[in-house]
């Protein structure tokens, strides 16, 4: 792997930048695996990666119907923070802001992580004592979460309307100064890349269209638009299509599938210094390092794979960005899309080993897994490899849905996050 | 936004002013404290999430207030029949799942590149 830095940056700005080769080989697929992976998401490659990386597991290919990171991990609005609730989400999101610190380092690759803080805004009194709640139990876990006056909100983002005769008020927020934004491409693209040196082969516009069970039920190898390949143990990690997929092995699933959608403005100049959250008001908006405003929308009502969602959602969360940022009013709006997203009942991830053996699956992530991303990966690499869940995904098993051990970040947020 | 049709008010209105109810044909058991976990999950959890026609209920909450139920296909959202609660699913033919499912395969981002321009006509 031809290796980043000053230097090499250097040599390439000497040579007009002809010596920059292919970052990840294209390899013609095997027909036998050790792992095969299904999806070439953040979480996907991630998972190859660490496969690779943590346990020496590298006869590993990912499967990609489409180009990697053309999913949801290249569509999010890549808001990064880990003050959720319970203790075992504390543990999973926070694992994730961990190695999201080392990462560009770890991969040779910039991820740009920018933990520029993400403020969550409260407009009621049960916003207030939702997010205080949050603050208490954060701490309680180690986990940065602090309380901010409307004042000091505004300071911390003078954008920021806390007239009181706003429509929406704004009372208070929490900040998380750990959390911020990565730039998702660069994710899947250094993921890729870091993975694929360490031998993973990625297999692109390579459909999986079915998935092949032996005698005693165990799984044997999956049908793809480029033929079967075996493989004794297959991770389903494709986001909005688990239903999909899972049904393949015969395996019924506690998902639902909706369309989530995003938009950018034109590029400005620098003018929003951080993340801001508002749940009650459903808005989320960021500044990219090219400039545009990064904004996100709510779901749709329906369950939908069509890749795109309805026009009132968007102009919904509009009137609520004008309204909280009215300096924003007259910004021209440039791009729209969607993507879909798998919610679970208790919106929490599911990381975990399956009723067919040698089937694993990683989804559940719903409207905000590119946080999770590098946790993610690392603990389902252990779950794969081990064939058992690491301590910190021991808990977003499948089983809870029968158990009813929900971890029920649902209840406690009641909106998307 | 959607366009969907109230068998009720016998009209096509505007998505506004509905609330999507989750799958239709769930039916509750009535001896709840009797099933087990496992068919408790089957009921309360675990959703076909079909990508392909889904049966599913809408309520016309801005309107007549009435839950009714609705097959459309879940790639092109188009509605293929609305009818009343209480009604048995329907037998859907061919030719109205194929009206309603979209021109090419799967969802229009994200698919397979097909380099040789084979198969599907699109
Ligand atoms: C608009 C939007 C905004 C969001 N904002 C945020 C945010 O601010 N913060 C946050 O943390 N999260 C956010 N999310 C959620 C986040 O994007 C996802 O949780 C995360 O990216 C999921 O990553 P993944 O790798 O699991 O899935 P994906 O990136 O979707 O990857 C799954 C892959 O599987 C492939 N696939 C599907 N079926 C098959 C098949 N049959 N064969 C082969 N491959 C297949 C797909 O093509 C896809 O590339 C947002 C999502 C959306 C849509
Ligand atoms: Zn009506």
């Amino acid at each position: 792997m031809q290796k980043f830095s000053a230097l090499s940056l250097l040599r390439e700005a000497l040579r007009g930048h002809k010596g920059w080769g292919r970052q990840w080989d294209a390899p013609e697929p095997r027909t036998e695996y050790d792992v095969i992976i299904v999806g070439a998401g953040g979480h996907g490659l991630a998972t190859a990666y660490y496969l690779a990386k943590e346990h020496g597991v590298t006869n590993v290919a990912v499967l990609e119907k489409g180009w990697l990171g053309g999913g949801n991990t290249g569509r999010n609005t890549t808001i990064i923070r880990s003050n959720y609730l319970y203790d075992e989400s504390a543990g999973i999101y926070d694992h994730a802001v961990k190695l999201w610190e080392g990462l560009s380092r770890e991969i040779n690759y910039n991820v740009m992580y920018s933990p520029r803080g993400v403020m969550m805004l409260a407009h009621n009194v049960h916003d207030v004592q939702v997010f205080k709640r949050h603050i208490h139990a954060n701490r309680l876990n180690g986990v940065d979460n602090e309380w901010l006056t409307p004042e000091q909100a505004k300071e911390f983002c003078p954008p920021l309307n806390i007239s009181r005769s706003a429509r929406y008020p704004v009372v208070g927020a929490a900040l998380q100064r750990r959390g911020g934004t990565a730039r998702h491409d660069a994710v899947a693209w250094g993921y890729a890349r870091a993975a694929s040196d360490r031998g993973v082969h990625i297999i692109q516009n390579c459909e999986v269209t079915g998935i092949d069970r032996g005698p005693d039920g165990a799984v044997s190898g999956v049908q793809t638009t480029r033929g079967p390949i075996r493989a004794k143990k297959i991770a389903v990690v494709v986001a909005g299509h688990t239903s999909v997929l899972m049904e393949m092995a015969g395996v019924r699933m506690p998902l639902e599938s909706y369309p989530l959608q995003a938009l950018v403005s034109e590029p400005v100049k620098p003018c929003f210094p951080c993340v801001v959250m508002s749940n009650t008001v459903h808005a989320y908006i960021s500044q990219s390092d090219k400039g545009e405003l990064v904004i996100g929308a709510g779901t749709d009502q329906y369950t939908s794979y069509s890749q795109t969602g309805g026009l009132h959602i968007l102009t919904h969360t509009l009137d609520a960005i004008c309204e909280m940022f009215p300096m924003f009013t007259r910004m021209k709006m440039l791009r729209t899309w969607g993507g879909i997203v798998d919610v679970t009942p208790d919106r929490s991830p599911i990381l975990a080993k399956t009723p067919v053996k040698g089937l694993y699956v990683n989804c559940g992530w719903g409207t905000g897994g590119f946080k999770a991303t590098p946790g993610s990966g690392h603990v389902f690499a252990h779950t794969i490899a081990r064939d058992e869940p690491h301590a910190i995904n021991a808990g977003f098993t499948l089983e809870r849905f029968r158990t009813g051990r929900l971890i029920d970040e649902a209840a406690a947020a009641a909106v998307a996050h | 936004m959607l366009l969907i049709h109230c068998p009720y008010c016998e009209a096509d209105l505007p998505e506004l002013e509905f609330r999507h109810a989750g799958e239709a044909h769930v039916a509750r058991p009535s001896n709840l404290a009797d099933i087990t976990d496992e068919q408790f999950e089957a009921f309360f959890f675990i959703r076909e999430n079909r990508k392909g026609v889904v049966f599913e209920r809408w309520r016309h909450l801005h309107g007549c207030g009435r839950f009714f139920n609705a097959a459309r296909h879940s790639v092109s959202d188009k509605f293929i029949r609305t009818y009343k609660a209480g009604e048995p699913k329907p037998q859907l033919s061919e030719r109205e799942i194929a009206a309603a499912t979209p021109i090419g395969r799967g969802t229009p981002a994200n698919e397979p590149i097909r380099l040789t321009g084979e198969g599907d006509g699109q």
